[in-house]
């Protein structure tokens, strides 16, 4: 315990070095090259949790995780993402769901990410919940697709090929999660989508950025931002969270980030006895909850933000 | 005694008579209107219909259960009948091998309808994979429609050489009677293999029917959701398509009675027997629904009891109710009574068995998914609650009416009750059969 403790010191400290390294360590983005001189240190983290030093110089950039041998069904190799939502922290402020809708382009009535209002007895306070996909291990709706449309990759993530998908809504009855949406209609996305498909040279659709586009007949869902990874970046409803609610990182690094502070995943979720939604189903969720333990705000203050029949602000035009 | 001559003229097939061509005309007009609606659909998308996220199969979907379960009884009455050496039932064979082949290819194009890509619909080929129910439905629902059609069609052979005969005067007609029988002439080698095939088609189909039923059960069964999560599933479906399959028989047999004046081949025997045996399918069937529903009330776990008290006092609760009571028992209570199994009553009685069947689907499919795992937030209020569009009615009227008509369409052209089979149980002789057989 006590070694733990020290590791949890000297990370603080680490922090305070910035948030850039932050996301590197927890993306796994650092690599180290050759050095010529002595110069400045700085300390990283490395795979055990323990703080390494190593000079400026040796640390490079990359500048996409993408590497040649890159396939979307594959991902990306010796990565496993996993998130850690902290319930003691959301207010419902919504930050999330917005960015989300936002940078997916989501156009329907029922928003991949959503807050939930939720009381688990009587007796017990109420909490705000962020549901999203889960990327389950032992994910039921790739169980049940009878094309393969959707598919587990070895990185965690689960992804849907809406070029493939039949619409035939299997997955959704099958997801205990009620995460997976249908596109009922044809997709009102804006012109921002248009826009962004015409900034990229060869715009050549990839399940990686799911709603870009979205397609009439198929199911959409959250798809743990793998555009935004291989940038090196945060999902957007990580970065666009207010309150540091979401962590995201990998579980081969032990490490998760929400931007502006980093944790080792393990020491995390035995501290603060983290959890998973259903365990009981055996999904085995990649997706891990804090208890709403010693909350900042009170629960009532997310109430003024709680629309219970809307998850998608319709713009103008739609 | 009738002579054989009697006999084709009586059972040969007849053409419509004006009552006939309306009702023609009737289910043509549906059918139009439905391909319309589903035009709206192919092009607007799913969007037409009452689903939503929430509510994300509906009546295309129970409807899909229902064919399937109704079509089950070919394999009932054709079958296991016929295997377990039950002589009454020859003249309901064909009618209800006629249900089953209409039923079966209206579920399968009714799960065609539900899909938000039809046109992708060789991806199952394509890219199938062998771990989802839905592939095993495919495969095991075209097995059984293929089966099901020899079954038709094999015992039909000599019918059609005998109406190939009886046609001698219209040359078209009777060509086309004698390409379909296949050159039947009755020798023994062909009696061999006639016989040979039915025998092996009568036991190979009772698997795939178990399976086609079951399987579709799994589609529900295979997901965690309160109300679908049961092992109980499987039996319990196949119980109540034979409930539903029998009370079809029953009513088509009643209408095919009265449209064909088969008064001296399809008797008050035969629907007493039919309604014993439906009793009999009821009870079973109530058997298995004690088991799905009392023994998840027993325990009241949350999800379950939120489920179960929306079907016993909750929005569904009428719906539920009028299925079980009036649908169930009360035609099990009434069926002890002789009287009610003389043919009107009986017919009735099965037409509501019927109705309720296609209910008991719905009351299965959709309030299950209305009390998902976690709480319906975010979406629009009436995404809470799942009401059919018109268009969707229409569609479903649709395939109900396109069921009809190959019903109809095959009385039109084939003998409903099996000819060959009803003279060699009667011992009639056909005369020119002993010319032919010298021949060969």
């Amino acid at each position: 315990m006590d070694k733990n403790k020290d590791t949890i010191k000297s990370r603080r400290n680490f922090i305070n070095n910035g948030i850039k390294l932050g996301l590197l360590t927890a993306i796994g983005g650092a690599a180290v090259a050759k050095s010529l001189k002595n110069e400045e240190m700085v300390e990283l983290m490395d795979t055990d949790g323990n703080l390494i030093k190593v000079p400026v110089t040796k640390i490079e950039e990359h500048s996409s995780l993408k590497t040649d041998s890159y396939n979307v069904r594959e991902g990306y190799p010796n990565k496993k993402f996993v998130m850690v939502i902290d319930l003691a922290r959301c207010k419902n402020a919504k930050q999330c769901i917005s960015a989300c809708n936002k940078n997916h382009f989501v156009s329907g009535d029922n928003a991949w990410l959503k807050v939930y209002k939720m009381q688990d007895n009587p007796e017990s306070s109420p909490y705000w919940m962020p549901n999203l996909c889960q990327h389950c291990d032992k994910p039921a709706c790739v169980k049940v697709c009878p094309v393969d449309a959707t598919f587990k990759r070895r990185d965690g993530i689960v992804l849907i090929d809406n070029e493939r998908c039949i619409g035939c809504r299997f997955c959704m009855a099958a997801c205990p999660y009620s995460v997976r949406v249908f596109n009922w209609d044809e997709p009102n996305q804006g012109e921002a989508l248009v826009k962004l498909e015409m900034s990229m040279e060869h715009f050549e659709y990839s399940p990686d950025h799911a709603g870009v586009p979205s397609v009439k007949g198929t199911v959409d869902k959250c798809d743990f931002c793998p555009h935004m990874i291989d940038k090196r970046e945060l999902p957007h409803c990580v970065s666009a969270c207010p309150n540091g609610v979401y962590f995201f990182g990998d579980l081969y690094e032990d490490s998760v980030t929400n931007g502006d502070e980093t944790f080792q995943l393990s020491t995390l979720l035995k501290e603060k006895a983290g959890y998973r939604l259903m365990e009981d189903l055996g999904t085995a969720p990649s997706v891990y909850y804090l208890p709403p333990k010693d909350r900042q705000e009170e629960f009532e203050k997310g109430l003024e933000n709680f629309t219970e029949y809307q998850s998608v602000e319709k713009t103008e035009e739609s | 005694m009738k002579s054989f001559e009697e006999l084709t003229n009586d059972l040969a097939p007849k053409k419509f008579g004006l009552y006939g061509k309306i009702w023609v005309a009737f289910l043509v007009v549906v059918i139009l209107g439905a391909m319309y609606a589903y035009y709206q659909q192919a092009t607007k998308g799913l969007v037409i219909t009452g689903m939503r996220d929430y509510a994300l199969w509906g009546i295309y979907i129970s409807n899909f259960v229902f064919f399937v379960a109704i079509s089950l009884v070919g394999s009932l009455v054709t079958a296991i009948l016929r295997l377990s050496g039950v002589k009454w039932a020859t003249p309901l064979t064909r009618i209800s091998e006629i249900i089953a082949v209409a039923a079966i290819i209206m579920g399968g194009l009714t799960i065609i309808i539900d899909m938000g890509r039809p046109d992708r619909i060789l991806n199952l080929f394509t890219h199938g994979r062998l771990q989802s129910p839905i592939v095993w439905d495919v495969i095991v629902i075209t097995t059984y429609l293929v089966i099901s059609i020899l079954l038709l069609y094999f015992p039909l052979l000599p019918d059609l050489q005998i109406l190939r005969r009886k046609y001698k005067n219209k040359k078209k007609l009777s060509k086309w009677y004698g390409k379909f029988s296949l050159n039947w002439n009755g020798n023994t080698t062909q009696r061999k293999i006639y016989k040979w095939s039915i025998q092996t088609l009568s036991v190979l189909i009772v698997p795939v029917a178990f399976g086609i039923h079951t399987v579709t059960a799994w589609l529900f069964a295979t997901t965690y959701r309160p109300g679908w999560d049961s092992s109980n599933f499987g039996p319990y479906f196949i119980a109540g398509a034979f409930v539903a399959g029998a009370g079809g028989v029953i009513s088509l047999m009643y209408v095919l009675r009265r449209t064909h004046h088969l008064k001296d081949y399809i008797t008050d025997f035969h629907f007493d027997q039919m309604g014993k045996l439906l009793v009999l399918l009821i009870l079973v069937y109530l058997y298995f629904n004690v088991n799905e529903y009392l023994v998840p009330a027993y325990k009241t776990t949350e999800k379950e009891a939120a489920h179960l008290k929306e079907l016993f006092f909750g929005d569904e609760a009428l719906l539920f109710w009028t299925v079980i009571i009036v649908g169930l028992v009360i035609p099990a209570v009434l069926l002890l009574f002789k009287k009610m199994r003389k043919p009107l009553p009986l017919f009735i009685i099965g037409l509501i068995v019927v109705i309720g069947a296609w209910w008991k689907r719905f009351i299965i499919v959709t309030p299950t998914l209305l009390h998902p795992f976690l709480p319906i937030q975010g979406v629009p209020e009436s995404w809470h609650h799942y009401n059919p569009t018109h268009l969707e009615w229409l569609i479903t009227w649709g395939t109900l009416a396109g069921a009809m008509l190959i019903v109809t369409l095959l009385v039109r052209f084939i003998p409903i009750i099996p000819i060959h089979e009803t003279a060699e149980e009667n011992n009639i002789v056909e005369p020119e059969k002993t010319a032919s057989d010298e021949k060969s």
